[in-house]
């Protein structure tokens, strides 16, 4: 790292005042960033904040609406990944593009242009994986490596084109910590030869490790430019999160009831290589409050949902409780006869059937709880139909024709739709993920006021939430999730912004893990 | 000049009731210059194949008795395929269900009452769902493909078949013919009228009838759609996906089963070793161009059942063979999915004089 020194490096990339709407919605506003030669530059933000899109431009799969490029001092148009590439561009996708079912080589050979011969490449790649301190054996099928090393062919397979810039978005995400140990080392060495590397991250102490120089972005703005070695993680995690925020209201203290959700040390195995798995997930929610989970995309949010809604079931029935009767191995629609409700993230293809009407996605969460839609195995439209006319009077759908094809709905329509359907059957307890993730300003204050009022009616509401804003208006207990732990709740008016950044960013998580230690020697130690 | 095909915003409904009239067209017209190239004048040739099987009372009869079985098996498959259960494999558990409904016959020759007749329907379901619950529990189980272990399990029945015809369940009285017992009395479908139009047309036009009402109206056809179409939302509503493919295959299983017994003690009245002129490959395409509505299948049925009987016309008229009913059958299947594509896309013109530019 201190091999870094601004003042000798040429200067490589240069965006300025790169700008990207979407209709009105500004992804990217006046965003300036530029990148020395072998510079390790952070791209430091919440999701949202337009990472992946000033990417996009910089990679070329984005044209920006306003702005301009420089490269090597010279201004041009990047019209597509492969003129990016051609320059030198190279990224590392957090999602890898690899198959299976071929070798190591195989896979290589498929992005690199030009004819293939194969046994050379595999020399090469044998030669380069081993220099860089990512082994590889170029024979070995893809199908059978683990996450870790499969990243490294996303890593070799740039490095062989010899890149001036290696973008890698969110690179730690799928690794293990030994695992990124490695990849740091490979970075810093990188850098040593003159290679730059935009790192893309949320990991405050990787970013204070790692990188020479941050951009932070904030809804679509730079809103720092900073050396984070100067900065403490506190401090980054403000700028992250943004002082900016609206004071914390302090609502007249719920009257929490008894217990209706309780979580007792829950845990799941991941799925699959993009999946997190869940550990020892404590969690309670009383009847008369909202408590929120904070936490950034990806943390293991979609799969808490889906082992809390019974999509997934737990191993053991007493890990879930709804009301104190264990739900663990019951599927979702025996919590919805218990007056459990959900809200799933995805509305369309989740929550809710693109293809089908309106009052068919009534059935999808209703049939089960309500006796007048299913008599005898026959599904009765007309009644459908009537809560169909419910919702949409009392949270204001607005919609073409009377029952017409989901998919058709505008984002916030829609999800008034699906949070409807759920709050018509005045449910004791209510689960939803991000209630109002991509829904306009009126949708989402709606959303959130039914909320409110659910809760002012004595039932329970657990929000999972990347929107902190959201979180800070509607929650009365607040809880973060950082790779799939989830940290103790504690009342929003006890929190600070810095306090809870710091969280997302994962400072709970060492903590939990020594808690669980001390917690397993205590149980060895008592007989 | 490029071709080049685009994505609609959506689904084109339009498109979707228009693609299998233009697949039949598409395939008339290649057909007609498939026989031209024989040397056939096309518009005789096409009357032979398509025109002809319906002029006589006796081939209409004969239609009916070809349809009946594609029509069984095609809406078992249309509510398979809407679930994306893809049973490929309808043919050997057509071969099943003939296999175990021929037992009664065979183990019990002298039982003869309208229960016999019943039994041996209801073993020939049984038959066939079992034999597709093999690829249901490999696909449940380890996640295996049901495409290949369906299409492969039809040799292993086609197999056994053959063997027990020439072996165990041959006639003792046959002359050493590959043939088990003549099946007698109640051991077969009563006839329609006078002809061989047999109450397999019957069960056919019932099953529609009733996967009709079930998938439009139950809410286990509502789990069907749902399943194929959103699986998320399906698992949200609390339905699973595994037991969805089990449905599918079973149900599948067994109206192949049904239309397998129904052809030994239908037209065949004995075991042979060959059972089915491949009915169970056939109501695939039928399934498909009936857009997997029962309702549809009666109508594609009938339709397909005119490339066999063509086949057999053009065999006799015009001195080819009756396979150009089966390359009929294919040109038809790769039409209809080729037309298909045109539901979620369309076809555009570029101009080469404007580069495409990235982005």
């Amino acid at each position: 790292m201190t091999d870094f020194n601004r003042g000798d490096a040429k200067q490589l990339l240069e965006v300025r005042n790169i700008t990207k709407m979407y209709g009105d919605l500004a992804a990217n506003k006046d965003v300036s960033l530029a990148i020395s030669q072998g510079e390790i530059h952070a791209l430091l933000g919440e999701n949202g904040a337009g990472k992946s899109t000033l990417v996009k431009v910089i990679y070329g799969s984005l044209q920006p609406t306003s702005g301009e490029v420089f490269w090597q001092g010279e201004k041009l148009t990047i019209a597509n990944p492969a003129a990016a590439r051609q320059l030198g561009i190279g990224m590392v996708f957090q999602h890898f593009s690899l198959f299976d079912a071929l070798t190591v080589a195989e896979n290589i050979a498929l992005a690199l242009p030009g004819k293939l011969d194969l046994p050379k490449l595999s020399e090469k790649i044998a030669r380069v994986s081993v220099e860089y301190g990512l082994p590889l054996v170029p024979t070995a099928l893809v199908a059978d490596l683990s996450v870790g090393e499969r990243q490294r062919i996303e890593i070799v397979r740039c490095l062989l084109q010899e890149p001036k810039l290696l973008i890698m978005d969110e690179p730690t995400a799928v690794l293990t910590p030994q695992e990124a140990d490695q990849l740091f080392e490979t970075l810093h060495r990188l850098s040593n030869e003159g290679c730059a590397v935009l790192y893309i991250s949320h990991r405050l102490d990787e970013i204070q490790r790692l990188c020479h120089n941050a951009t932070i972005l904030r809804h679509g703005k730079v809103v720092a430019t900073c050396d984070p070695q100067e900065e403490t993680a506190a401090s980054l995690a403000r700028l992250m999160v943004g002082a900016d925020v609206h004071e914390i209201k302090t609502r007249s203290a719920p009257q929490t009831g008894k217990a209706i959700l309780s979580v007792k040390d829950l845990a799941m195995k991941p799925d699959g290589p993009f999946s997190v798995a869940l550990k020892n997930i404590n969690l309670n929610v009383r009847g008369g409050e909202i408590v929120a989970i904070a936490g950034v995309a990806g943390n293991g949010q979609g799969e808490l949902f889906d082992v809390l809604s019974g999509e997934k079931l737990a191993t053991n029935n007493d890990d879930i409780l709804i009301s104190g009767i264990g739900v663990g191995r019951k599927n979702i629609n025996v919590r919805r006869q218990m007056s459990a409700a959900f809200v799933p993230e995805e509305r369309l293809g989740h929550g809710a059937v693109p293809e089908f009407s309106l009052s068919d996605n009534v059935v999808l969460t209703r049939f089960a709880t309500s006796g007048r839609i299913i008599s005898s195995g026959m599904i009765n439209a007309k009644a459908s139909q009537n809560i169909l006319l419910n919702i949409v009077e009392e949270f204001d759908v607005r919609k073409s024709g009377p029952d017409p094809e989901a998919r058709s709905l505008s984002g916030g329509n829609l999800q008034k739709f699906v949070v409807g359907r759920e709050l018509d059957r005045s449910p004791s307890l209510l689960i939803v993920n991000q209630p109002t993730w991509g829904v306009d300003a009126g949708a989402a204050a709606l959303i959130r006021q039914a909320l409110i009022d659910l809760a002012a009616d004595g039932s329970g509401v657990l929000v999972i939430s990347q929107d902190l804003d959201e979180i800070f208006e509607i929650a009365d207990q607040i809880a973060v999730i950082s790779r799939g732990q989830l940290s103790k709740t504690v009342p929003a008016g006890d929190l600070t912004l810095e306090e809870i950044g710091l969280m997302m960013a994962g400072s709970h998580e060492n903590n939990a893990h020594q808690n669980n230690n001390d917690a397993n020697h205590a149980s060895e130690a008592t007989p | 000049m490029k071709l080049i095909l685009e994505k609609r915003p959506e689904r084109s409904k339009k498109m979707a009731l228009l693609s299998p009239i233009l697949a039949i067209g598409l395939t008339v017209l290649f057909g007609a210059i498939i026989f031209a190239a024989r040397g056939l004048n096309p518009l005789t040739a096409l009357y032979v194949f398509f025109i002809e099987p319906v002029t006589t009372i006796w081939s209409i009869e004969e239609l009916i008795v070809k349809a009946a079985p594609l029509i069984l098996i095609g809406v078992g498959l249309a509510v398979s395929f809407e679930a994306k259960v893809w049973n490929i494999g309808a043919e050997g558990q057509l071969i099943m269900g003939a296999l175990a409904g021929s037992m009664i016959p065979i183990f019990f020759t002298g039982w003869q009452s309208p229960l016999t007749l019943v039994a041996m329907l209801v073993l020939g379901m049984i038959g066939g769902a079992l034999f597709g619950a093999i690829p249901a529990f490999l696909k449940t189980r380890f996640n295996a493909n049901e495409i290949l272990t369906s299409l492969m399990l039809v040799y292993v029945a086609g197999y056994l078949g053959d063997w027990l015809v020439r072996g165990p369940w041959r006639d003792p009285n046959g002359y050493n013919f590959p043939k088990s017992v003549s099946f007698e009395g109640w051991q077969l479908l009563p006839t329609i009228g006078e002809g061989r139009v047999h109450i397999g047309a019957l069960l056919a036009v019932i099953a529609a009838l009733a996967l009709a009402f079930m998938m439009s109206k139950t809410l286990k056809g509502f789990e069907i759609k749902i399943m194929g179409n959103a699986p998320r939302a399906g698992m949200f509503a609390g339905f699973s996906p595994k037991k969805t493919v089990w449905f599918a295959m079973l149900l599948s299983g067994a109206l192949a089963g049904l239309a397998g017994i129904s052809e030994v003690a239908g037209p065949s009245g004995q075991l042979q070793p060959v059972i089915s002129p491949g009915y169970g490959f056939t109501a695939i395409i039928v399934a498909f161009l009936g857009r997997l509505n029962p309702i549809g299948v009666i109508f594609a049925g009938v339709l397909l059942a005119i490339s066999y009987l063509g086949g057999e016309s053009a065999q006799m008229t015009l001195g080819i063979s009756a396979r150009i009913g089966q390359v009929f059958q294919g040109m038809l299947l790769f039409f209809i999915l080729a037309c298909d594509t045109l539901i979620l896309y369309r076809v555009k013109l570029l101009s080469s004089t404007k580069p495409a530019t990235g982005g």
